[in-house]
């Protein structure tokens, strides 16, 4: 099974990388089209701000290439948003693999709900191979400002200001708004199941 | 719904843990991968390092260290303890930190902060303030690990570097740090209810109720401790059941 990691200008991606190290899945982190194209599996991760993300991956052709895979992919926060069809963040119109869009949290006034979320919630309604043996309202890792509303796409759901999907999935396409390389077992259980 | 974290905090020296070193179960207590892989299998849910080495080699030690970390450990962690420039910060994320702390730097170079959110995002980015309480009953921002006072409130420096970028802010009270007779509560909960980004409270902590005060009366979004978790007086595993007892939102 050959596994690439998509290279762009986005943070945490020697993360994920680690992350597979440690449950035994060898890695290539790359740009290169082909490498990418014969991939077994594609993860596409980041952390980061959506439009200098589209504008990086629009310059290298990379916009094209995600579009077009075949093989099984699986975004990862950023990765994940960007996959939708647009962000409010800087107005960024996405790849548009998912049609759902992404929104900025505004908590209502007067609510202690703070923007970023960061930290631990829970994941629930799972709908997916990709959480085998991961109970209900496991808790993840967030870090993001921006969400992806409820859809028809929606895997998992989890509740910060209003529910939102915090993992979609349509075809060969699953993305996941938490880190699963940074969400302990229950993250190595949902990278493990991608990689089976 | 989001919880509140739980997070040790590991102090660095030459790459060596400074304190802990009574874990028996550890082959190796003064190596920061082990304890930290411990406390991750305990439960706890982020780490900070705070590197306080002071020789010319810190730089490449810090990194070769934050990389070893980031390889074994499968939560999230923060570096701080002299970081003081944009490339000092691409270094240890670059080796796997998912965020990192400054504190004195940030102070005295407040575009620091604005660097940082605008080449990594707020959410790498945590502000350090050490504060203390005088008698006139005001909040004032310390410098230099608690040895330099300034003039300026702990509130007003917190704000501003939250305009700046900071996606957190992890405030050490010096009246109560080691004395473990609990938090600042009223610095905390000041903090916390006017800021619009996550607040971690530090220095105090030293029994279960006081990690209940910090959650519920001061608001805080995250509890920072080390010598208590260090030197065993409280294990996260109890902490964090005592705590969801007390209707606590916490992951266990």
């Amino acid at each position: 099974m050959s596994l690439v990691i998509v290279k762009y200008n986005a943070g945490n991606i020697q993360s994920v990388l680690y992350a597979l190290e440690r449950i035994g899945v060898k890695a290539v982190v790359t740009d290169d089209h082909a490498r990418i194209r014969e991939a077994d599996k594609v993860i596409f991760p980041g952390v980061g701000e959506a439009s200098s993300a589209m504008k990086y991956l629009q310059a290298r052709g990379l916009d094209e290439v995600l579009r077009s895979l075949t093989q099984p992919v699986l975004g990862i926060c950023l990765g994940m948003q960007l996959m939708c069809s647009s962000s409010e963040e800087n107005d960024t119109t996405c790849l548009g693999i998912f049609e759902e869009r992404v929104k900025k949290f505004t908590p209502p006034a007067g609510s202690a709900l703070k923007v970023p979320q960061i930290g631990w919630n829970n994941i629930y309604d799972l709908k997916s191979p990709l959480f085998n043996a991961v109970p209900e309202n496991s808790y993840c890792y967030f870090v993001h400002g921006y969400y992806a509303a409820l859809g028809e796409h929606t895997i998992a759901t989890t509740d910060y200001v209003q529910p939102y999907s915090s993992g979609l999935s349509k075809n060969n396409f699953s993305g996941v708004q938490f880190h699963p390389e940074k969400s302990a077992k229950i993250g190595e259980q949902i990278l493990r199941n991608f990689c089976k | 719904m989001l919880t509140k974290r739980i997070i040790p905090c590991l102090d660095i020296k030459d790459g060596r843990t400074v304190k802990g070193t009574n874990f028996v179960d550890l082959r190796d207590a003064g190596d920061p991968v082990e304890l930290g892989a411990l406390y991750a299998q305990q439960g706890a849910d982020e780490l900070v390092f705070l590197d306080i080495t002071a020789t010319v080699e810190k730089r490449k030690t810090l990194s070769e260290l934050v990389n070893k970390i980031s390889h074994h450990i499968n939560i999230p962690f923060t570096v701080g303890g002299g970081i003081s420039s944009v490339d000092d910060v691409r270094v240890l994320l670059q080796n796997g930190a998912d965020k990192i702390s400054v504190n004195t730097a940030a102070y005295k170079n407040p575009q620091l902060v604005q660097d940082l959110e605008k080449e990594f995002g707020s959410q790498c980015v945590v502000l350090a303030i050490d504060t203390r309480q005088e008698d006139d009953g005001e909040w004032y921002v310390y410098l230099n690990g608690g040895r330099v006072k300034t003039e300026t409130k702990c509130l007003d420096w917190a704000k501003k570097a939250v305009d700046l970028g900071a996606g957190e802010i992890l405030l050490t009270s010096m009246n109560h740090d080691g004395t473990k007779q609990g938090f600042a509560l009223d610095i905390t909960r000041t903090l916390a209810t006017q800021l619009s980004v996550p607040v971690i409270a530090s220095g105090g902590g030293g029994a279960m109720e006081h990690f209940v005060d910090v959650f519920e009366n001061a608001k805080a979004d995250a509890a920072l401790a080390a010598s208590i978790f260090h030197f065993k007086e409280i294990g996260i595993e109890p902490l964090k059941e005592y705590l969801k007892e007390k209707n606590i939102n916490i992951r266990i």
